[in-house]
């Protein structure tokens, strides 16, 4: 039978208990039944006229004022009860919301992904987490018919569906980018225009485009005020900041960005980062850049895959599994 | 056997609220559906004293079939309403999130219907069936 039909009995039910002994059982039972009346969307002003309908069938005597009192009630109680149906209706609408955030996550995921190169004197490993849905991180790899390589990474100032967006346009400068301007401040030139010209003055684009050459071992890199990456020498087991100077993509659009190089021996190491790797948030404040070498060090000697992912679950663990930031660590390791 | 109240000022909207609660008893509403519909049209009376300076609220029975029901009808030569999706949105109105104002009307009749021109008026039509 639908509690619609049967809610009078019960509630009367109840009030009958509570009227001859004033037990906890029924106070109980009450709760009981609004949980019951909010789950079959009875309204408050429906639960005053059911408690007036049903005190007028047990207390026959009851003087008049108190039954006109009601009205006054369930007059009152109106407002709440439409306040009450706009949250309901907005609860769907939030639900609603969710999903299609879900949906554009993962076309996110699909739309961004970008296949890992493969090649002999190298060894390549990548990993990327978003804080919430959506990532406002980007990494990109590009082999080269020369057979250079070319990795980006850009991180979005900004969150959400917004820089999600951003980051699709992005993705698309990229791959429609000339074979012939591979080097890495050609490509941050390129994509300052691009972004200078098509996004929103508030969201700045901070990017590390860097290229790998696997005949002289050289990797030539420039930055959009990206966070400093890291060079591991296997030899000394020292790490140096890959410094680059570079204004943030965006901001202005004649901007020129400088080129670095470093050589790589074997072992040697290329850290590139986003800055939620270095501003990862622990009880004690934020990451030492020691404590961030020691978690690599003590990895160093795995491949570039094991290293990005064992390194993101020591911090993960850090900062008690609650990501603030989005998380993307690259690993490029020359083999041989 | 259809009747009107003039809305002019806030007093109005007391006569309106009566004129429909009169209706409704009458054709057999309880007191939980007369409270529904006196309180849309204490919506949609209000509206009009604060919106459109003067109009008017007219109550209409209705039948169809074996169904019979009562309409509000409110209407007025004010200055209209320039975007109807907006106002329709929950948590648009003034007041912020109370559920009450149009959606609310919305929610608390069976049917409802608003048409309105930007400087021409505005004229909403709401159905309350009886069950
Ligand atoms: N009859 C009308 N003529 C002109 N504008 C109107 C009329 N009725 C409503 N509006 C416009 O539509 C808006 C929304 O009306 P609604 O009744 O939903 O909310 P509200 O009156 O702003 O706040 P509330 O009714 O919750 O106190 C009003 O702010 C007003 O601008
Ligand atoms: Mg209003």
């Amino acid at each position: 039978m639908n509690f619609r039909d049967t809610m009078l009995d019960e509630y009367k039910e109840i009030l009958k208990t509570y009227i001859n002994d004033q037990t906890e059982q029924a106070l109980y039972m009450s709760q009981k039944f609004s949980k019951k009346s909010i789950e079959y969307k009875i309204s408050p002003e429906e639960m005053i006229s059911l408690h007036k309908t049903s005190i007028m069938e047990i207390e026959p005597d009851l003087p008049e004022s108190l039954l006109l009192s009601l009205d006054i009630l369930l007059e009152v109680m109106m407002s709440y009860g439409l306040a009450y149906r706009e949250h309901q209706s907005l609860r769907t609408i939030q639900r609603e919301l969710i999903n299609e955030i879900e949906v554009a996550a993962s076309m996110q995921q699909t739309l961004l992904g970008t296949q890992i190169p493969k090649i002999p004197s190298m060894d390549i490993g990548a990993i990327s987490v978003p804080a919430k849905q959506m990532s406002g991180d980007y990494y990109h790899f590009v082999s080269h018919e020369n057979g250079a390589i070319s990795v980006a990474i850009a991180d979005i100032i900004g969150k959400g569906i917004p820089a999600a967006l951003c980051m699709s346009m992005i993705k698309y400068s990229m791959d429609s980018m000339p074979e012939d301007s591979q080097a890495p401040g050609d490509v941050l030139e390129r994509l300052n225009r691009v972004v200078e010209q098509n996004v929103d003055p508030t969201m700045f684009i901070t990017m590390f485009s860097g290229l790998y050459n696997p005949e002289t071992h050289l990797f030539s890199y420039s930055s959009a005020g990206h966070e400093p990456g890291f060079f591991y020498h296997a030899e000394t087991g020292e790490f140096e900041e890959l410094q680059a100077k570079g204004l943030l993509l965006g901001v202005d659009k004649r901007a020129k960005y400088r080129e670095y190089e470093r050589k790589l021996k074997i072992g040697d190491i290329i850290l590139l980062m986003s800055d939620g790797v270095t501003e990862c948030r622990t009880e004690e404040g934020f990451l030492e850049v020691e404590t961030l070498i020691g978690y690599i060090k003590k990895y160093i000697h795995l491949g570039a895959q094991d290293i990005a992912d064992k390194v993101y679950k020591e911090l993960e663990y850090l900062q008690d599994f609650q990501l603030r930031d989005d998380f993307t660590l690259i690993i490029l390791k020359r083999t041989s | 056997m259809d009747s009107s109240v003039k809305i002019i000022n806030e007093w109005d909207i007391v006569a309106a609220r009566q004129l429909g609660r009169n209706v409704a008893k009458e054709l057999g509403f309880g007191t939980v559906d007369q409270a529904r519909i006196t309180t849309a049209i204490s919506e949609l009376a209000r509206n009009i004293y604060l919106y459109a300076g003067q109009g008017e609220i007219t109550i209409e029975k209705v039948e169809n079939g074996a169904k019979k029901g009562m309409t509000i009808i409110s209407r007025d030569q004010g200055p209209g309403i320039p975007d109807l999706r907006k106002v329709m949105e929950d948590g648009f109105s003034t007041s912020g999130g109370l559920g009450a104002g149009l959606p609310g009307v919305k929610r608390l009749m069976d049917e409802f219907s608003i048409e309105s021109e930007p400087g021409k008026g505005t004229l909403i039509q709401s159905v309350k069936w009886l069950r």
